[in-house]
């Protein structure tokens, strides 16, 4: 058996290849179709969701503002009329009130927002719910549950990304 | 400083350690959007992180004017109550989003405090079991387990409660957490309950 002596020139040597070959092959590689990942579930997301919200220009009394975008995982291309449910706890009701939840759809730049009540703290985290269920969309894309934190209890808007993979 | 003035200058200080975070805890904005049981399991919470508090003193008997014997009998009643309190909080949120307790309990829930809460509501529960096998025990396993599930409960309940943005002020619940620590590694430090594993090796 042959034993590659390692001392610390060794060592830094082989890192800084290691590191030089990485940082080469990661940038030179062409851009491939996968090049966007797909958005995937979050743990809880899917948590006092109700299939189906009605399709609302705003949940209550609004004053919060949700908005995203919807793109296709791979090219990245804005994905119109995609249909967005979104719930949370707020100043007006619980997650498992129905009054909580609602749904709209992409525009044309994939874009979406919703005008809702103030989402406030619950178990422990300020934190709203979203999903793209392709059982109630007939967009052909796999179902994704999102249940993002926000940065501050404080915060009167939240911004979430959704890249979707095509089934 | 008089013994009698001494006294009561550390019953009011803990008197406070444990109603000021509850007052604090009732001055909460977001208790205008809860329902009542979801309110009730957080207040369970809040109370027992401050009974948490005498466990340890009582413990170690370290309390003005109360001799050892009474001392541990209070300790066993709070251990009681802690018990019970557990099940009305777990409880309580199981009632207000059952989706997100079961979450919890399977150790999968996205938020971080909860492992700890599960971790700490589990070590209460073998404590519970533990002291009610005592007399089938040997004393060294009752002590050692005991003090050990102690440590447990103290470290996971404060992990779980400052890691929380709920009804409980920031400054408060911080002090509280603290004082339980430092009195419960105090507790450990004068009971000296390994001792007796030592003594046994020997």
């Amino acid at each position: 058996m042959t034993v590659i002596p390692q001392t610390r020139r060794t060592l830094l040597v082989g890192g800084a290849a290691l590191t030089g070959a990485t940082l080469a092959g990661g940038l030179l590689v062409p851009a491939r179709a996968q090049g966007l990942a797909p958005t995937t579930t979050m743990r809880g997301g899917a948590n006092n969701y109700r299939p189906g919200a009605a399709l609302t220009d705003r949940i209550g009394g609004g004053g919060f503002l949700m908005t995203g975008s919807v793109r296709r995982a791979g090219d990245g291309a804005p994905l119109e009329g995609r249909r967005i449910q979104i719930w949370a706890h707020t100043t007006e009701g619980h997650e498992r009130d129905p009054q909580s939840h609602g749904a709209t759809l992409t525009a044309a730049d994939g874009t979406f927002q919703m005008d809702m009540p103030q989402i406030v703290p619950a178990f422990g985290q300020p934190h709203g719910h979203l999903a793209y269920d392709a059982d109630h969309d007939d967009g052909g894309f796999e179902t994704v549950f999102l249940r993002p934190i926000m940065a501050s209890a404080s915060d009167t808007t939240l911004h979430v990304e959704f890249v979707l993979q095509p089934v | 400083m008089s013994p009698r003035l001494r006294a009561a200058l550390i019953w009011a200080l803990l008197a406070v350690a444990i109603l000021a975070p509850l007052a604090v805890a009732a001055t909460s904005p977001l208790l205008a959007w809860r329902e009542p049981v979801y309110i009730v399991a957080g207040f369970a919470g809040v109370l027992a992180l401050g009974l948490l508090l005498l466990q340890p003193l009582l413990a170690a008997g370290t309390l003005p004017g109360l001799r050892l014997r009474p001392s541990r009998r209070a300790h066993a009643w709070i251990g009681a109550a802690l018990l019970a309190l557990v099940v009305v909080h777990v409880g309580g949120l199981w009632l207000t989003s059952p989706p997100d307790v079961i979450d919890v309990l399977l150790f999968r829930s996205p938020t971080p405090f909860s492992i700890w809460g599960a971790l700490a509501m589990w070590a209460v529960f073998a404590s519970a079991l533990l002291a009610l096998c005592r007399r089938r025990l040997r004393p060294v396993l009752w002590r050692v387990g005991h003090t050990a599930l102690a440590i447990v409960i103290v470290t996971t309940t404060a992990a779980h409660a400052l890691l929380i943005e709920g009804t409980m002020g920031a400054v408060s619940k911080a002090v509280l957490c603290a004082l339980v620590l430092f009195a419960t590694a105090k507790a450990v430090k004068d009971l000296r309950a390994w001792s007796s594993l030592r003594r046994r090796r020997v």
